[in-house]
């Protein structure tokens, strides 16, 4: 059944894993479950002052009077900064250096100089003795607002008579796909399909607001501890402030969640400020509703498709037009749009391919990325469109996907080829049978299945020229220590590499130590962001242990007798693969190694694929590593009288490769599950003229433990990827399908397509009322 | 500002005094007081990151005055259990792979422990019920689930030894 067209391109020279695969529990969960972890909250320091910021209160305004002086004499404030305190360097939506794509004139200031663009934009930033006093502080800040006319649609904001957020014309981002002959496409189909879907805004919601504390040194390096996705922002920060990179130093403490909500500037650019203008140690904390208003949320697309189908099923043509709200400023929107640009057409070959997409300023809150990255809103358009084509042709809704997916060695729409395995229709099928026996109607309660398939990249645009580095080393006593920057936002980070390099070099994971997070003391290996942490540092620390490993194995042959390639390691042993029995302890070896100045330690560097740009008029290039593929499939009930959805049974099913950890697989694929199932019914953060009216979370409203439906997750393991041992992500590929499977069988269930997020029960109600008029 | 309170009250089992304006959250005081273990995820009651056991009860200390707690015990996720004496419930989080991000895991290892008090066997419905008060962004709730499943095991085994 399964199609395995691509060789497997893990290679490893260990036998059998034995911590590889393994649902091992994680290093970092005891701290967890007994409170002593250290989240940046928690961090004080003597003498610390605590920060606040004033933020616009208006979406489409000129600051016409900003006066700070009360708020300055305010005995215990110690510092109070506006616009005209900054250095006048703006903060960049781009990452420096590596794609050149850098507009000066669409990025953001740090505090508002004069004109707001959003609800929720710095307008003042202070530092106080104690949290209350700079509360008290913002509120004898007095700022006057003229309203400027503001635009709240992407759609409107495209007319030429708009009011202008950003550039002459609002267009803050563009892309054009061409492949093959879209017209010659639409002539050989038998039918033509259109539609257009609409996604809401979505808010990340992790638990821990964003908070972190600073200080500058005796060296002059501001110090930055705090929640965050991306360590290496210390150059954006460095930058804007006018001093070298080697000055900023940030650490990430274990985060509280992040999704691509801390993947932006968070706290870092405020704290830098402060700890700089005060030189003593301040804390940064959002509140919630801050937190609401800080940071970019998943951007609202609206997608028009046109596919064109002969009568037996076969895409022949696909034409896409995608509207992207990207809020008042670019942020990352540009790479966000261009994943959901890519991503239209999703898992299935297509020949004849014509996308425009247009990432559009209003004045709504900022967008920026969120798991999925722009891939998530497609894969919710292209699977409806899937479903509604085989109803328009009667074909089975499986067996219209089984006959267009894609294949290892086609090429997606930028025409980059398929390397890996494509083992969609094993994931399709295995995730639809596992819903079991179908669950009968009651009365007005229908029920309904649906499915969605997805082709999600991991790792990052391949022009970025991503690497990673990680240090492994082995101490006197035998004791393994790893030594890389990445941030653990939750999802097993520090856990895979201390389970990769567990296998390795054949120590248990839970014995060894890995640093973690910091900019200044261990290697850079990049953002924890784009499912790229497993693939990119996980290559990296893997290489740097098998380098060790091999210094250790040559050391151990002279003391066994015999040669390195017939000895293994386990167990804190090095022993003849033959004969366990003739075997050295890791402790012994390592103090013999150092005895003799052998090397005991390597910094390893992993790159993925360095391309140039793609085409700009066709978009043909490579532009991501690989891909990982998918399915989901879905039972839920619909009240036909109240609108009323509950999911019942929830299945995905996903080739990752190589599972590293089984548990953590899982973990990401139920979590997944969640958040997609809030996104589909009921996460809508929702604004009036651009002012966000749902600020908390019991107006924005993610799944609790009530909503839970039975979840079942299935692993398929082609070791095909490009990870450590042929891994592939799947922190975002888990959350790809969930709403157009959940779409899928509520229109399964009541016979009427929603084509919006969320499907509310005041639309489910609405549907059906305009189905019988 | 509000006037000057001071209480005493047992934590983790220990005596302790809090002096603090009256109008701050048992939250806030505890947090001053060192006990960091509890999180603060919206101080509005929404989230249950900063459940505690009051009295025996879980309660969002976000909600709760710090004098409401006076002459009280106050029971954080550090005085369920530790490093040196880890809870069933603790080993099962752990076990279960219940644990992500980990920011939810104090509350969730509170509202369990109140649960399991007060209802030592429970079907997926009262697990629903007693933890509906504590969102979790990563997990999907299914391992935590899991992790009560199992503490609720290991306690009945062991005469609810807790």
């Amino acid at each position: 059944m399964t199609d395995v067209q691509s060789p497997t391109t893990a290679e490893s020279n260990i036998p059998a894993f034995r911590q590889i695969g393994k649902p091992l529990p994680r290093p970092d969960a005891p701290g967890k479950v007994y409170g002593t972890t250290t989240y940046a909250g928690d961090v004080v320091m003597a003498g610390m002052l605590h920060g606040a910021m004033l933020r616009s209160t208006r979406s489409s305004a000129r600051v016409v009077r900003l006066d700070v002086d009360k708020a300055r004499a305010l005995p215990g404030v110690r510092c109070v900064l506006t616009a005209d305190d900054l250095p006048t360097k703006l903060l960049q939506t781009d990452i420096p250096g590596q794609t050149g794509n850098r507009d000066l004139n669409t990025a953001q200031p740090i505090l508002v100089k004069d004109r707001v663009r959003y609800h929720g934009e710095p307008v003042a930033l202070l530092a106080a003795e104690t949290p209350e006093i700079a509360q008290a502080a913002l509120d004898l800040i007095e700022v006057d607002y003229e309203d400027l006319p503001g635009v709240y649609d992407a759609h409107e904001a495209m007319k030429p008579d708009a009011p202008k957020v950003q550039k002459a014309d609002n267009i803050v981002s563009r892309y054009k796909i061409r492949k093959g002959d879209v017209e010659k496409g639409f002539a050989e189909a038998d039918v033509i399909v259109e539609n257009t879907f609409q996604t809401q805004l979505q808010e990340h919601a992790f638990l821990e607001p964003e908070v972190g504390v600073a200080w500058v040194d005796e060296a002059e390096v501001i110090n930055i501890l705090m929640s965050s996705q991306v360590v290496e922002h210390f150059r954006v920060v460095a930058d804007a402030l006018g001093i070298p990179h080697n000055r900023v130093r940030i650490k990430a403490m274990f985060t509280g969640g992040g999704f691509g909500g801390k993947e932006n500037l968070t706290v870092e650019m405020f704290l830098a400020l402060l700890a700089q203008a005060t030189r003593k140690p301040v804390r940064l904390c959002f509140t919630r509703e801050e937190s609401f208003l800080a940071h970019g949320k998943r951007h609202p697309f609206t997608l028009t498709y046109r596919t064109g189908v002969t009568k037996d099923g076969l895409i022949t043509a696909q034409q896409v037009k995608l509207v992207a709200d990207t809020g008042a400023y670019p942020q990352l929107s540009p790479y966000v749009i261009l994943y959901g640009t890519i991503a239209t057409s999703g898992p299935y070959r297509t020949d004849n391919i014509k996308i425009d997409s247009y990432g559009v300023a209003t004045n709504h809150i900022g967008t920026d990325a969120f798991r999925g990255f722009g891939t998530t809103q497609s894969c919710f358009a292209h699977e409806s469109q899937m479903d509604e084509i085989a109803k328009e042709l009667g074909i089975d809704r499986l067996e219209l996907r089984r006959r267009n997916f894609v294949k290892t060695g086609d090429t997606n729409a930028t025409q980059q080829v398929i390397e890996s395995a494509v083992w969609s229709d094993d994931c399709m099928t295995q995730a639809w049978e596992a819903l079991g026996e179908c669950t009968p109607d009651n009365g007005p309660v229908k029920i309904g299945r649906g499915v969605a398939c997805y082709q999600q990249s991991y790792g990052r645009i391949t022009w970025f020229h991503d690497t990673s580095e990680a240090w492994v080393g082995v101490e006197v006593d035998g004791t393994v220590v790893v030594r890389t920057a990445v941030p653990d936002i939750g999802s097993g980070q520090m856990s895979a590499v201390c389970q990769i390099v567990g296998e390795v070099l054949g120590v248990p994971m839970g014995e060894i130590i890995a640093h973690i997070g910091d900019s200044a003391i261990n290697p850079l290996s990049g953002t924890s962001t784009a499912s790229r942490q497993l693939y990119m540092s996980g290559n990296a620390v893997k290489q740097a242990a098998e380098v060790v490993r091999g210094r250790l194995l040559a050391r151990a042959a002279e003391h066994l007798g015999g040669d390195a390639e017939d000895l293994d390691m386990a167990d804190n042993q090095v022993f003849v693969a033959a004969e366990p029995d003739r075997a050295i302890a890791l402790s012994e070896l390592s103090a013999l190694c150092a005895a003799e100045g052998i090397h005991r330690s390597e910094l390893a560097i992993f790159r993925a694929p360095f391309t140039g740009l793609m085409d700009p008029e066709t978009g043909e290039g490579r532009v991501f590593p690989d891909f990982t593929y998918g399915a989901q499939a879905i039972e839920l009930a619909v009240d036909t009288e109240t609108g009323e959805i509950t999911v019942l049974k929830s299945v995905g099913a996903h080739d990752v490769g190589q599972a590293i950890n089984s548990a953590a697989v899982d973990g990401q694929v139920e979590g997944g599950i969640l958040m997609g199932q809030g996104y589909a019914l009921t996460e809508d953060m929702l604004m009036v003229d651009g002012k966000v009216v749902t600020p908390s979370l019991s107006e924005y409203l993610i799944p609790t433990p009530e909503d839970m439906p039975e979840i079942k997750s299935i692993i398929l393991e082609s070791r095909s990827g490009v990870g450590p041992f042929g891994a592939k992500g799947i922190g975002e590929p888990s959350f790809a399908p969930i709403a157009p499977a959940i779409s899928n069988a509520v229109t399964d269930a009541i016979g009427v397509r929603i084509f919006e997020l969320p499907i509310t029960a005041e639309r489910v109600v609405n549907a059906l009322k305009e189905a019988k008029t | 500002m509000a006037q000057e309170k001071t209480i005493t009250l047992t934590i983790n089992g220990e005596a302790r005094r809090l002096s603090a304006p009256a109008n701050r959250t048992l939250l806030d005081g505890l947090r001053e007081l060192g006990y960091v273990d509890v999180k603060s995820g919206c101080e509005k009651g929404d989230c249950g990151a900063c459940a505690i056991l009051l009295d025996g009860k879980a309660i969002d200390s976000c909600l709760t005055l710090f004098w409401q707690a006076e002459g009280r015990t106050v029971t954080t996720v550090a005085g369920i259990g530790g490093a040196n004496n880890p809870h069933a419930i603790q080993d099962a989080f752990v076990g279960a792979g219940a644990v992500q991000c980990g920011y939810c895991t104090p509350g969730m290892v509170v509202a369990t422990k109140a649960l399991l008090d007060a209802n030592p066997d429970p079907n997926d419905g009262e697990i629903k019920a007693g933890l509906s008060g504590n969102l979790c962004r990563c997990t999907g709730y299914t391992r935590i689930f899991t992790a009560v499943h199992q503490a609720a095991d290991a306690l009945r085994e062991t005469g609810g030894g807790s």
